[in-house]
């Protein structure tokens, strides 16, 4: 606590750093969920190969996966970024396929019965419907992300990983308490604002 | 101009022995409440599907307002075409107004036309403007079949197509909105094609009844001709023809007339028609009721009318002579 304390200005830009590497690879890995998500809802032929795919890669190992992406994008923020991206995949599809099959056929026989073009179908009716569901998969996938990007100090991309890896180098367990509070506090204020979001995104209307 | 002309549509799902529309031709006419009816499976839905090309005919042709209908862009055509279903596939994320308004919206109609227009159905389906704000899972099963006829008569299309949407309304909701039904198609001249399974609902509304059996037609015509001239066996046990009207024709038009309904009030229809007396038979009566257009008929001693009879009256009569059917045969008086 006294380290956190003394060094706060410290821990600050690595928690900024962390927060950073984690909102920028969420927003890289929702633009290619969406689109893939919506894709995979209507062929269902692809959805098996895609998503297993995806369950392929969330399997390989954090440390490995970063290594091995070290002589294709050399060291810092890049490596960190595209692991992250990568694990973040399999969640955030998913949800977006979840979210968008399980809406009730009869809805959409309406809404094509009452002359909705497809595009008028998807964001009127198919995305609001789905967006709960799809947002409870962005906040599981954040706080996978906010742990799994520790690691990424493993590559010099900075974070909150840097008092990890440095506490552990020099023994110093001041250092990897610091660390892990702040780690513990990002992901505990994402949670409840992500939570107060899916709220949001049903209020009135779902059954949450 | 006939507004539907179907000619020999044929609907044949991949993978199915049989299709489950084979082969229909029929003409509606502007104006028309035409009934679809027939036992589960047999195509209703379907046929009602293929005329808002929610699916394409395997074969056949079909002309909307004398128009191939492969020829109108599939969203202009439906945006024309009002429909409601059973499971009414309200969007549960629009409230009520919202829901109504889809249709004018993609249509584009000004805000004012729209909430205007939002007002008046909910006043006609019989829901309080303090619903405008509900979601549709804060209603009940009826009150989302209204918002279903709502949303589906909310750009005055000229065509209906309505699959069960009565089917979760109790007796008294369910003929309050035939009644508002069969009032909106007279007075705006709407073609309605309306599916059910309630063969009482469809000798209601009809003005001619589309009898279907697996996937085909076998029967198109007026519910009178229906119920007297059924064209086989399988369309009288259907309507329950033969046993209603056998048991009409042998009560009396007196042993059906309640303290009820005995309440006279004004001489409507059947000016032209022979006087009903007390001792004339149901099955006549009916005849003259339906074809009189009106909701009842004076029945009159010697040149005095002293009740109206209505289909309520033979139908409770039906109803009593399963339980006690001595009782239909005695003499009046
Ligand atoms: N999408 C589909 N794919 C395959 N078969 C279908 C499909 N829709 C309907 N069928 C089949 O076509 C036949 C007619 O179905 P349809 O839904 O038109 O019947 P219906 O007369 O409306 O019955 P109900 O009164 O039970 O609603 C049935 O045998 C049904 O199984
Ligand atoms: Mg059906």
């Amino acid at each position: 606590m006294s380290y956190l304390l003394k060094n706060w200005p410290y821990v600050g830009t690595l928690l900024l750093q962390h927060l950073w590497l984690t909102v920028s690879a969420l927003a890289i890995a929702t633009v290619i969920a969406l689109p893939t998500g919506v894709l995979l809802a209507r062929a269902p032929r692809l959805r098996g190969p895609v998503l297993g795919l995806f369950g392929l890669l969330y399997t390989i190992p954090s440390l490995s996966l970063l290594v091995l992406l070290i002589p294709l994008l050399r060291l810092g923020y890049w490596p960190a970024v595209v692991t992250l991206v990568i694990y973040a995949q399999l969640v955030l599809t998913r949800n977006v396929v979840v979210g968008l099959t399980g809406i009730a056929p009869a809805v959409i026989e309406a809404a094509r019965g009452m002359g909705m073009n497809s595009w008028q179908r998807l964001t009127q009716v198919e995305l609001p419907l789905a967006l709960p569901l799809m947002l409870a998969g962005l906040r599981i996938a954040t706080l996978s992300t906010i742990g799994i990007a520790t690691v990424a100090a493993f590559v010099n991309a900075g974070g909150l990983g840097t008092l990890l890896f440095d506490g552990v180098r020099s023994s110093n367990p001041e250092k990897i308490v610091a660390g892990a509070i702040a780690v513990a506090a990002l992901a505990i204020v994402a949670n409840a604002l992500l939570r107060h979001a899916e709220l949001w995104a049903s209020r009135g209307w779902g059954a949450a | 101009m006939s507004i539907i002309v179907a000619e020999g549509l044929v609907k044949q799902f991949p993978g199915e022995p049989r299709p489950a529309v084979a082969g229909v031709s029929f003409v509606v006419e502007p104006g028309e409440f035409i009934v679809l009816l027939g036992p589960s499976g047999c195509g209703k839905t379907t046929l009602l599907k293929l005329l808002n090309r929610l699916y394409e005919p395997t074969a056949g042709r079909l002309l909307i307002g004398g128009v191939d209908a492969r020829g109108i862009p599939v969203t202009e055509l439906r945006r024309g075409i009002g429909y409601a279903i059973q499971q009414t596939g309200l969007f549960p994320h629009l409230r009520v107004a919202h829901n109504i308004a889809v249709v004018p919206r993609l249509l584009g109609w000004a805000r004012p036309r729209i909430e205007a227009r939002i007002d008046e159905l909910l006043a006609l389906v019989g829901l309080p403007q303090s619903y405008r704000s509900r979601y549709p899972r804060q209603l009940s099963g009826g009150e989302q079949q209204r918002v279903g006829l709502a949303r589906a008569l909310a750009a005055d299309p000229a065509l209906m197509l309505m699959d069960e949407p009565f089917g979760a309304l109790d007796a008294i909701t369910r003929s309050r909105l035939q009644d508002e039904l069969l009032d909106i198609q007279r007075k705006l001249h709407k073609t309605i094609m309306f599916v059910t399974h309630d063969v009482e609902e469809a000798l209601r509304l009809a003005d001619r009844m589309l009898v279907m059996r697996e996937g085909q037609i076998v029967q198109f015509a007026t519910p009178l001709t229906i119920l007297t001239r059924p064209s086989d066996p399988f369309v009288e046990q259907l309507v329950g023809a033969e046993d209603a009207l056998r048991q009409l024709s042998l009560m009396r038009v007196g042993a059906a007339l309640t303290r009820r309904s005995s309440r006279a009030e004004s001489t409507s229809a059947a000016a032209t028609l022979p006087p009903l007396r007390l001792d004339d038979d149901l099955r006549t009566a009916l005849a003259q009721l339906l074809s009189s257009g009106g909701d009842a008929l004076p029945v009159f001693e010697g040149e005095r009318e002293i009740a109206q009879l209505t289909l309520a009256d033979m139908r409770a009569m039906l109803r009593r002579s399963t339980v006690a059917a001595p009782t239909a045969l005695e003499p009046t008086r």
